[in-house]
């Protein structure tokens, strides 16, 4: 079965999600997630290491042979993502039955999962094809899940959130379409490897140019690139905990991956990049998305709001690379997505534990956490460190390399920024910090229930994994620079 | 309930026609125009209009709204468990080749078999949602 992995490991998730709909049982929908979460990180894992061994691996749905057919295309940089989101979101899976008893209605519990796998499912799709429509259509899969997840929440506000994100991302996803509706009327075909090979001679450049702005802006509305973000933090806010880790660790990164994928290897480097405005426009909203998104977070006192206002100023990190767009800011913006995806995930748990055990939702209510809830306050202290970038956590390996990478290009405006915007994120961690081991309980509160040891041990394997690959860089950092290297920077697609 | 007769009557004589063509639509789809989501679509508008004549009450109990719910993830799964036996067979996800000893056979049943996944999640879907919009408020 191992040459059908690249079908299986989208297929996985979504059969699980059918079967779960199907047989709606309280106590087999965990047990069928767990089993179709750990088949497909087997096959995740199955595909890079013969991604690494074979080279790029082209699979041909149905049996129609590309550029016809539809083809999945894996190479080291997607299949690297491909098991950090299997993995990711098995672990969430793993903690996500006692937190969705507590905060999920009973009824809804099952649909839940099955949306979560439907969503992996989408996510691993957009990964693993080569498509461009096809990508369109796990983008939709997906973020259809997404709504779903986003409006379960006990909060009726998730309700609103989630229907803004429905405008948002369907405008996204028809600005995604139109882009490719002009890639196919100047190319005559969908297949992104033979797409780049049509566009290596064309003559006409500005549809073409208007394609690349309409792909970018749709992706980025996925993306919630800074000024598009206006759905992220309410989406975050209000959905149930699990949902919010889920998304935020993996959902954003994915269509990262999509635009770079766009970027370096449909149109290619010397097009997108010998356009100066474009490089312009990418390293400015960046930097705003770093400071901007920063500066809003300080002022939150919603915890969950908090976070995801610094999630829109860490995807600021990442196409931070992208617009450096040189060895080391690639690889920067790749570690970027694995480190911000452990990190969030870290948080969003230790967030849900403290839901859990004593329904706290503002900041002012994590007074005096360090005494009655130690593990779960380290655990927030130390993912929180490294969003700042400490050294010794995964935060400080991707700023190092982003560093180094505006360096070599003479950009001392980002370098500065980079600079500035850490020291934002000290002040919004800070005050977090300060409250958790500084302050005196409230009196009043109500003491916090007992938290199942899987919870517990699933957020503290999280917290473990930021300042362990922080140190031992060989599974992230060594990794992404070999996606780097071979894919982004190597031949062509 | 009492001067609406000629609608009764008239939806009572139009609605198997409206299912057979639906069914026309659904097999028809490999040789001309069609498939399984318009045949599915038409099939909804059936069940829509027998609801909108006959009333949600009478409608939910000759259509239970439960057949609907199962039937959206039961479509998904004919599709799917149609691309696991080609897997099964050695060949490609969803190659309808496996299907059959002759290709093209293959392809015959593999399109057929793939369309009534279609049929029915569409049908499930599109009477779900019209029930949830119908249903509102009212439980």
């Amino acid at each position: 079965m191992n040459e059908h992995a690249p079908a299986l490991v989208v297929m996985l998730p979504i059969i699980g999600a059918v079967l779960i709909m199907l047989i709606r049982h309280n106590n087999l929908n965990w047990g069928i997630a767990l089993i179709s979460g750990i088949s497909t990180i087997y096959y995740s894992i199955i595909l890079y290491l013969n991604a690494r061994s074979i080279g790029t691996i082209s699979y041909a749905m149905g049996g129609w042979e590309p550029p016809v057919g539809i083809e999945y295309r894996i190479d080291e940089f997607n299949s690297l993502l491909i098991a950090l989101i299997a993995i990711v979101s098995f672990l969430i899976l793993v903690y996500a039955r006692s937190s969705l008893n507590i905060e999920l209605k009973k009824n809804k519990i099952s649909t839940f999962y099955s949306m979560y796998l439907l969503c992996l499912g989408g996510l691993i799709g957009i990964l693993s094809t080569g498509d461009a429509f096809n990508a369109f259509v796990f983008l939709e899969i997906s973020s259809l899940a997404t709504y779903v997840i986003i409006s379960m929440g006990n909060d009726r506000r998730g309700l609103l959130a989630a229907y803004q994100y429905l405008i948002i991302g369907t405008i996204g996803a028809t600005l995604y379409v139109i882009g490719v509706g002009l890639i196919f009327i100047i190319t005559g075909s969908l297949n992104l490897y033979d797409i780049s090979v049509k566009l290596g001679d064309i003559e006409l450049y500005r549809p073409l140019l208007a394609s690349l702005a309409f792909i970018t802006v749709g992706i980025a509305l996925k993306i919630a690139l800074f000024p598009l973000h206006a759905w992220l933090p309410n989406a975050y806010a209000f959905a149930p905990s699990v949902g919010t880790a889920f998304l935020a660790s993996t959902a954003t990164k994915v269509a990262i991956y999509l635009l770079i994928k766009y970027l370096y290897l449909v149109y290619g480097f010397d097009l997108v990049y010998s356009n100066q405005i474009f490089i312009f426009v990418v390293l400015s909203l960046s930097i705003i998305a770093m400071f901007g998104a920063s500066m809003i977070a300080i002022f939150q006192s919603n915890l969950k709001k908090l976070f995801a206002y610094s999630s829109v100023a860490q995807i600021g990190y990442i196409t931070l690379g992208i617009g450096i767009a040189n060895y080391n800011g690639l690889t920067g913006s790749t570690v970027h997505i694995i480190n911000h995806s452990i990190i969030k995930a870290a948080i969003f748990l230790a967030i849900g534990c403290l839901v859990f055990s004593s329904k706290i939702v503002n900041i002012d209510q994590l007074a005096g956490l360090g005494k009655r809830m130690p593990v779960v306050a380290v655990c927030i202290t130390v993912s929180s460190l490294s969003l700042i970038g400490v050294p010794g956590t995964v935060g400080f390996i991707s700023k190092w390399y982003l560093v180094l990478g505006s360096l070599e290009q003479g950009l001392w405006v980002v370098v500065f920024a980079l600079a500035v915007s850490s020291i934002l994120a000290l002040i919004y961690v800070g005050r977090i910090i300060e409250l958790i081991w500084f302050h005196t309980p409230v009196g009043g509160m109500v003491s916090p229930n007992k938290m199942p040891f899987e919870m517990i041990a699933v957020t503290v394997l999280m917290t473990i994994a930021t300042v362990y690959f922080g140190i031992d860089t060989r599974l992230t950092g060594d990794l992404a620079k070999i996606a780097v290297e071979n894919v982004l920077l190597g031949e062509q697609l | 309930m009492r001067l609406d007769l000629l609608l009764r009557i008239s939806s009572k004589i139009f609605l198997p026609f409206i299912i057979l063509f639906a069914f026309y639509v659904q097999f028809h789809g490999d040789f001309g125009p069609g498939g399984g989501f318009q045949a599915g679509v038409i099939f909804a508008a059936g069940i829509i209009l027998y609801t909108i004549i006959f009333g949600i009450k009478k409608a939910q109990k000759d259509f239970p709204e439960t057949i609907f719910n199962y039937m959206v993830p039961l479509g998904v799964l004919i599709f799917t468990v149609t691309g696991l036996i080609s897997l099964s067979k050695g060949f490609n996800f969803l190659d309808y080749d496996a299907l059959a000893h002759y290709p093209k056979h293959g392809q015959h049943i593999g399109i057929i078999a793939i369309e009534l996944g279609v049929f029915v999640t569409v049908i499930g879907s599109m009477v779900s949602i019209f029930y949830a919009f119908v249903a509102r408020g009212k439980k």
